[in-house]
């Protein structure tokens, strides 16, 4: 008898929703295996993450707030994604977003109005982020180099890039050797809306909507699609693939860059080494999980910012490193690559039938 | 595993073998015995692949059982098979391209050697070679080698693993009638020496010359088991498609019209970077098919790309209704209005997982009333497909069905709908029937010959004679990137086809303007 | 240029490409049985945190070394699972690798230290460099190529090794023959599943190894990061590489080489800032990349083999 994946004819709805909710419970189950090696009751993690995370009206606008770059992170992958150009570098568009906007608030807020300040560091943000994603772009348009190490390579470089300016030439000059840069000025600081949550969450919402108008109203959206399902198709109907990668990156890094322009000047209102903790990264995973859809995104995101923090947390409550978010992170995707299968096939039992006769016959 | 025996017969009883969707085969018997070829008839979708997959273990069948010399076996894999002595030579060839010829007869041999001797492989190959008249250098690699040769390959490989039974699926496909010839004969040497054929084909004639025994299949199942010298063609036709066949097209005379597609010395590299296309020049005229025959490799994808843009030329220039298209993008010839049905249609000419409806649009959605600006207007994308999908009988559940659920007509409807919807004049047509059942190839044939009669000019390139006897108004023979000759289609005959075919004969002679319009 | 200058280069430029060389060989048998696996800088954290701990309380480098082949036959036993029998995403699937290979190293260095404390900054067993008689008396290349760890030394008897086997032995003609053509490796009776699993794992173990050479070898310690991009590094060596293992060696080299004029600059006390110096890898890997991606397209040679990263399932259409 042999088990076989036997494609469906359609894929199956039930278990694109089931598969992420199963996916993540088993993921608990193998986390727990985890802590529990390394002497850590599992059960007590949990329920500190879970507290930590969504238990109280503090504890859920810290989630929110890491939400928002996760947020835009993912919907910048998820729509770089849709064309199967794989963008792993959000994480660096976002440093090269929050060099810009710190860049703005630093040295050109001094001249510029007051009101303007906020525009121009969301303008020059998502310009660098953009300019940032175009450079892999162009090589894939042009040459064709493999995007996937670009836009890595392009992060280490955006990385010690912000690594060089808040310890060289943009240090604070009176923060008594604190690696970073000065403060912003208040005219520099996005609005807050409750708690640590700011201006940002409204750009992801607005962004989310951009992304699916784009995707689902637009000929460019149909393009992307096109493209995204079948490269040697697109080429045959007309449409021009490097154009749409240069557009799309430029979409994706733009995306990117403005979640680091959010989170120097929502959060930290300086330039410090806390911009790049692997929101791009974590960003793929909220845009798989999402299965790149910008609404599921937003949610994927809060719900992977809830982990985050709950790691944090642990941290602190248990003295157990929040690395152990990462490696929840990691085990909910391998669960939900696997279990992906069951939404395109379904299993079946394959016996071929045992006739009475053969045997006599030998 | 048992020692590879000698073959005395081979029985499938009551196989049944279901895919997602569709019954494959339905309890089917087939019993073959040693010294015999046996043809394996049906058209397109019959069963026939699907059968012999199983027989050589690559398929699993549901129901029934193979028996061997009496005994009962189980194919897990095609290792199975092999080790029983069954050897199947697939349609598409299962040669790694970027191995030499030894080391494709060698692969997946057991006992291995752990050390490959190649000297010793390669001699044993030449030996083999020179036994069976299937010339070929062990050492080159396969991606070297033309089609023939490749299929040569692929029975060395069976052979040297000492097949006693060799399947083989539509070879003479790739071949030229005089190969195909020659390919009998080699075939019946083997069976002199016990071996056991099993033939696959869709062509009558080669039943009717090649084999000794026929079973025929009809959607899954065995309609007869004749031997050949008791039954006909015309006999074999009607079961072969259940009804009485008259597959007569009738085709009105060429309408003289303007040039629409002018190629002049044109040419062009293939994939490898070696030239595919070596300074040919044809023209076609409104209102004509001009078919291209030839062996498959011998730059017919080429000029259907360099046409629309998808392949550089490096020489040479190309006019459609005097507007110079050399080297435009494919955006540019579909503007100019060149239409283009692929040869690989799930590959390039569909995007399987969208709708039916997006396929649809896949030209249409630039221009209005689709596109309203930059947006795209989805209530006039859907009318749209609905009025294709009506107007060219494609059978679909809805719009808005995935594509790849379709079957391969209607699949190719869809590409055929887009392509006619968007063309102004100009179209060209790779392997428009390829993997047709008999309905739907009609159906396409039928449309390309409207197309024609309203002033579309065809260019039409197909692996099947009898398709572009059928179809076209002239037939110009490619190999190695040239053109032997355009000859009428009134004076084509098939052994004249096949020496142009296999480069032995060249006719500078083009039909001259005045024959064109002449009444037939 | 002094000869101890050339010497003491050449040693760090060994050094350092010994990690890059084991991961990069890794690579290329993955890749060439036609899995792409992007967890390789998961693997090598994990590699490097597993050999670490391991060595640390079991005081013998040897037993870390073991573990950290382990680890990454296991880890690359996740990823051969998901994209063979679950027919995964095998980009997503590798990068899922790094994300938890990163997070898992991380925890283990901050809680495997004495009493589960830190890693970092701890002192352990390590392979040293030991200079092999004889061989290290050559001027130049003796101090620098023989006078290097057992794990650089083992290299030079697995390169060869490793290309023999892949162009001289039926095992090896299958492994080339699944990663070009499964369907029709399958036809001929060889296991393509079964294939592409070994091989998997057999690179993760390399891979392991190129990480157990990071801590117990060349940076001698525990640090967050550790591996600091080298897995990506090791992937882009494998297209430069155009999936040949000697060429890898150049690769490797080179790689190296640039990781000891960093070293020799930061020791002359250049002006230039750290973080400068630090991007140059990265920037180079770019500019290999752009070089030799502009070089075959001109050149028509196509390197990749041609099932790479596609799931195989036998009765589905191709």
């Amino acid at each position: 008898m042999n088990i076989v994946f036997e494609k469906r004819l359609s894929r199956s709805r039930r278990a694109a929703v089931l598969v992420p909710i199963i996916s993540f419970i088993l993921a608990l189950l193998f986390g727990s295996l985890i802590l529990l090696a390394f002497g850590v009751n599992p059960l007590e993690a949990y329920r500190v993450m879970a507290v930590g995370s969504l238990g109280s009206q503090y504890a859920l606008t810290e989630t929110l707030v890491k939400a928002i770059p996760l947020m835009l992170t993912g919907l910048s992958v998820s729509i770089a994604f849709r064309m199967l150009f794989w963008n792993i570098g959000a994480e660096g568009q976002l440093a090269m977003g929050g060099i810009a906007a710190t860049y703005v608030a630093l040295f050109l807020s001094d001249s510029l109005p007051g009101a303007l300040t906020i525009p121009t560091m969301v303008l020059l943000g998502m310009l660098a982020g953009a300019i940032w994603g175009l450079i892999p772009a162009l090589l894939k348009a042009f040459i064709g180099v493999n995007e996937i190490l670009t836009t890595l390579m392009m992060n280490y470089i955006a990385i010690l890039m912000v690594e060089y300016l808040y310890l060289g030439p943009w240090r604070d000059p009176d923060g008594y050797g604190f690696p970073g840069t000065a403060p912003f000025p208040p005219e520099a600081i996005l609005p807050r809306l409750v708690g640590r949550v700011h201006l940002g969450i409204i750009f992801a919402i607005i962004a989310a909507f951009i992304v699916w108008f784009v995707l689902s109203r637009s000929r460019w959206g149909y393009e992307i699609r096109v493209i995204g399902e079948n490269q040697r198709a697109a080429r045959y109907t007309g449409i021009n693939i490097g154009k749409n990668i240069l557009l799309v990156m430029l979409l994706s890094g733009g995306l990117a860059g403005l979640a680091g322009m959010a989170e120097v000047s929502g959060i930290a209102r300086r330039l410090y080494q806390g911009l790049t903790v692997g929101y791009g990264y974590t960003a793929i995973i909220v845009a798989w999980m999402a299965n790149l859809n910008p609404w599921a995104v937003l949610f994927v995101g809060f719900f992977m910012a809830a982990l985050l923090v709950g790691g944090d947390q642990i941290q602190i409550a248990l003295q157990t490193p929040a690395a152990v978010a990462l490696v929840l992170q990691g085990a909910i995707l391998f669960f939900v690559l696997g279990g992906w299968i069951f939404v395109n096939y379904r299993i079946r039992l394959l016996r071929p039938s045992e006739p009475a006769a053969a045997d006599e016959l030998s | 595993m048992s020692e590879s025996q000698t073959i005395s017969a081979v029985e499938m009883r009551g196989i049944t073998k279901r895919f997602p969707g569709v019954v494959a085969n339905r309890d089917v018997d087939l019993t073959v015995t040693p010294g015999h070829i046996h043809a394996l008839l049906g058209e397109n979708g019959a069963g026939k692949s699907t059968l012999m997959n199983v027989l050589a273990g690559l398929y699993q069948a549901e129901e029934g059982f193979i028996l061997l010399n009496g005994n009962r076996v189980r194919f897990n894999s095609p290792r199975d098979a092999i080790d029983h002595g069954i050897g199947m030579v697939h349609q598409h060839f299962m040669l790694v391209e970027s191995l030499t010829v030894a080391e494709n007869v060698i692969l997946g041999q057991r006992p291995a050697r752990f050390v490959i001797d190649h000297e010793r492989v390669e001699e044993q190959v030449r030996e083999l070679s020179k036994r069976y008249h299937l010339n070929v250098d062990p050492k080159a690699f396969i991606w070297q080698l033309s089609v023939g040769e490749q299929q040569r390959v692929e029975i060395l490989k069976l052979l040297y693993r000492g097949a006693d039974m060799l399947i083989l699926d539509e070879p003479t496909a790739v071949l030229t009638p005089q190969e195909s010839q020659e390919l009998a004969n080699i075939l019946r040497q083997m069976t002199a020496e016990g071996k056991a054929i099993i033939f696959i084909t869709h062509k009558l004639d080669e039943v009717m010359r090649f084999s000794d025994w026929v079973t025929v299949l009809r959607g899954g199942e065995v309609v007869a088991t004749p031997k050949t010298s008791e039954t006909t063609k015309s006999e074999l036709a009607r079961l072969m498609v259940g009804r009485e066949v008259l597959f007569r097209l009738e085709k009105e005379p060429c309408q003289k019209g303007p040039d629409v597609l002018v190629v002049e010395g044109v040419r062009a590299l293939n994939d490898k970077g070696l030239p595919a296309l070596k300074g040919m020049s044809f023209s076609i005229r409104s209102g004509e098919i001009l078919g291209v025959a030839g062996v498959a490799g011998n730059g017919q994808r080429e000029i259907a790309e360099v046409i629309t843009g998808l392949r550089p030329v490096t020489g040479g220039s190309i006019y459609v209704n005097d507007v110079e298209i050399t080297n435009c993008t494919p955006r540019q010839a579909i503007e100019t209005g060149v239409s283009h049905i692929p040869g690989d249609r799930l590959g390039v000419g569909l995007v399987p997982n969208l709708p039916v409806s997006d396929n649809l649009a896949m030209k249409a959605y630039r221009r209005p009333p689709l596109a309203s600006g930059p947006l795209l207007n989805y209530e006039a994308l859907r009318n749209f497909a609905r009025n294709l999908v009506k107007g060219f009988n494609i059978t679909t559940p809805s719009i808005q069905t995935d594509t790849r659920l379709l079957s391969g007509g209607n699949q190719q409807k869809v590409v055929l709908a887009r392509e006619i919807d968007a063309s102004s004049g100009m179209l060209v047509a790779v392997h428009p029937s390829r993997g047709l059942d008999v309905g739907a190839t009609e159906a396409v044939r039928k449309t390309l010959l409207e197309q024609r009669d309203n002033g579309a000019a065809i260019l039409l390139i197909s692996e099947e004679l009898d398709e572009l006897m059928q179809l076209s108004d002239h037939i110009a023979v490619f190999y190695e990137g040239e053109i032997m000759g355009i000859v009428d289609d009134e004076e084509a005959d098939t052994e004249e086809l096949g020496l142009m075919m296999a480069g032995e004969k060249r006719i500078s002679q083009t039909p001259s303007i005045e024959d064109d319009g002449r009444p037939r | 240029m002094t000869e101890a200058l050339i010497v003491s280069i050449l040693i760090i430029t060994i050094r350092a490409g010994t990690s890059l060389l084991y991961a990069t060989l890794g690579e290329i048998y993955t890749e060439r049985v036609g899995i792409l696996n992007l967890g390789v800088e998961g693997i090598m954290m994990m590699g490097a945190a597993t050999a670490f701990a391991v060595s640390y309380h079991s005081g013998s480098a040897w037993i870390g070394l073991l573990g950290a082949v382990l680890v990454g036959g296991l880890l690359a036993l996740i990823h051969a699972f998901l994209s063979n029998t679950m027919r995964a995403d095998q980009v997503v699937s590798g990068l899922a690798l790094t994300i938890f290979g990163t997070g898992l190293a991380s925890f283990m260095g901050q809680r495997l230290g004495p009493g589960g404390t830190t890693m970092v900054g701890l002192q352990g067993p390590k392979f040293v460099r030991t200079p092999l008689p004889l061989l290290s008396d050559i001027p130049i290349l003796g101090p620098s190529f023989f006078n290097q760890d057992v794990l650089t030394y083992g290299l030079y008897l697995l390169l060869p090794l490793l290309w023999f086997f892949l162009y001289r032995t039926q095992p090896g003609l299958h492994l080339r023959a699944v990663g070009e053509k499964p369907l029709a490796a399958d036809a001929m009776g060889v296991p393509v599943i079964r294939t592409r699993y070994i091989y998997t794992i057999f690179g993760g173990m390399l891979m392991g190894v190129a990480g157990a050479h990071l801590s117990l070898g060349y940076l001698q310690g525990w640090a967050d990061n550790i591996t600091g991009g080298r897995g990506w590094i090791a992937i882009a060596l494998v297209i430069f590489a155009t999936w040949d293992p000697l060429r890898a060696v150049i690769g490797a080299m080179l790689f190296g080489g640039i990781n000891a004029i960093q070293f020799r600059m930061q020791a002359a006390g250049t002006t230039i800032p750290a973080p400068f110096l630090n991007m140059m890898p990265y920037i180079f890997t770019i500019v290999v990349l752009v070089i030799i991606t502009w070089w075959e397209a001109i050149s028509k040679r196509l390197g990749a083999p041609a099932a790479l990263g596609l799931p195989y399932a036998r009765e589905e259409k191709h």
